[in-house]
């Protein structure tokens, strides 16, 4: 593991984590800690646990064992504040099908207090024409990339991606491993679970594999 | 507070994209309290003796089916776990849902209620007591029924459970209801059981949406 910033600059810590699904143990014993500007890049098969990792680091499901902290609070007791230093985008998209795609990034904007950039956001992820169209009629590379845009409104230090690139197409999966280096670039932290490990593989200085 | 409106404006939003999925609940209700004097006797004292259990009845069941899906769609595309990982606090979140939903629900329940009164013979001098009764007693249903509702939002076949689980929690607001509605039929004073649904329904608004939260995040795990 990356140990290039010392110990209590890295304010994303996982100890000894232990996760099981059902009767079985999905991984034990993971230990690894994060600071500004880094990102965790997860592999692994199939049903080795990397959606339920993620969902244990983003305070969701409670692990068996181990602790995850933030800044130094457990990541299931974060004050709504500190919350708000997360941003998780797993296999639901968290987009409303009878809104359009303006509509639904419009609302998490201001409900994050977010940036207000969706114009540029729009134009980035080349929904300009269906910005006024309802999400139900969207693909689902569409979706997609509206779902990631609203994850980027998010003023969050902290990412945590599940298979973010799965139905982007090429140029799509260019600009998440853009955007996660100038995430890195700028002090934050990722965590992302992916199979196209060659995309993010440069932006990533830690890998995990489960 | 701003989160507050926000969300209460998103569901005002939703809601009249899908009108069709209110006038479910409403339609239900009015056919409920139409069918029962088919299966009882059209006689009018009758029919005046059983008005206000039916139209309690057929409200208490409308706004459990009105509820069951308060949470649902938020959990299945998603919308819940970014909720969950908000800068608001999730017990007010779950207040706003429950609020626009009752105003979209709840209230044209009102607006119908006296007309189905009115085919039960009731007097018309009661239907203001019937209005106010109902305007009080349906947010307590609401959040007695976001609090099942939340609990069986991961479950299969929520709709059935919920009523399980909720039912007998309303057994005393039916009881104060009917008495209101009872004592007003009859001339007498109302105030006592109104008074008593007015404590209920503050009992339900305050600690309610705390619950409803807490079940939420257990169920999204």
């Amino acid at each position: 593991m990356n140990t290039a910033s010392p110990p209590q600059l890295r304010p994303f810590k996982v100890e000894s984590l232990e996760v099981w699904r059902g009767e079985s143990c999905l991984f034990a014993g993971l230990d690894f800690a994060m600071g500004p500007g880094q990102a965790a890049l997860v592999t692994g098969a199939n049903g080795s646990g990397k959606t339920t990792l993620l969902r244990v680091l983003a305070g969701m499901t409670l692990p068996a064992a181990g602790a995850v902290t933030w800044s130094g609070t457990p990541v299931h007791r974060l004050d709504p504040a500190q919350r708000a230093d997360i941003a998780y985008q797993g296999h639901l998209d968290g987009l409303k099908k009878e809104l359009t795609v303006a509509e639904n990034m419009a609302f998490y904007s201001t409900f994050w207090n977010g940036r207000q950039v969706l114009e540029e956001l729009l134009e980035e992820l080349r929904l300009n024409e269906c910005r006024d169209r309802q999400v139900r009629y969207l693909s689902a590379g569409q979706r997609c990339r509206a779902a990631l845009g609203c994850m980027r409104l998010k003023p969050a230090k902290l990412w945590l991606l599940d298979e973010p690139l799965t139905n982007l197409d090429a140029r799509g999966a260019e600009l998440v491993a853009e955007w996660l280096t100038a995430h890195t670039n700028a002090g934050g932290l990722a965590v992302v679970a992916t199979h196209q490990r060659e995309h993010i593989a440069q932006a990533a200085s830690v890998e995990i594999e489960l | 507070m701003e989160s507050f409106l926000l969300i209460l404006r998103r569901d005002f939003r939703l809601a009249f994209r899908r009108w069709s999925e209110l006038a479910t609940p409403l339609m239900f209700f009015v056919i409920v309290a139409s069918l029962f004097p088919l299966a009882a006797s059209p006689d009018a004292s009758q029919l005046r003796d059983s008005g206000s259990a039916v139209l309690w009845m057929s409200a208490l069941l409308s706004s459990l089916l009105a509820l069951d899906g308060l949470f649902r769609a938020d959990a299945e595309d998603g919308s819940m776990e970014q909720l969950i990982l908000s800068p608001a606090p999730l017990g007010l979140i779950v207040l706003a849902k429950i609020l626009a939903h009752w105003v979209v629900s709840g209230v044209p329940l009102l607006l119908l209620a006296p007309l189905i009164a009115l085919s039960f013979y009731l007097p018309a001098d009661a239907l203001p007591t019937l209005i106010i009764a109902l305007a009080l007693a349906t947010p307590t249903l609401s959040v007695l029924a976001a609090i099942g509702a939340a609990l069986t939002v991961s479950a299969r076949g929520g709709g059935a459970i919920i009523g399980l689980l909720v039912l007998p929690l309303t057994a005393p607001v039916l009881i104060f209801g009917t008495r209101a509605t009872e004592l007003a039929v009859t001339g007498e004073s109302t105030l006592g059981p109104l008074y008593l649904l007015a404590a209920l329904a503050v009992f339900a608004l305050s600690l309610g949406p705390l619950a409803a939260s807490a079940a939420v995040k257990v169920a999204m795990e």
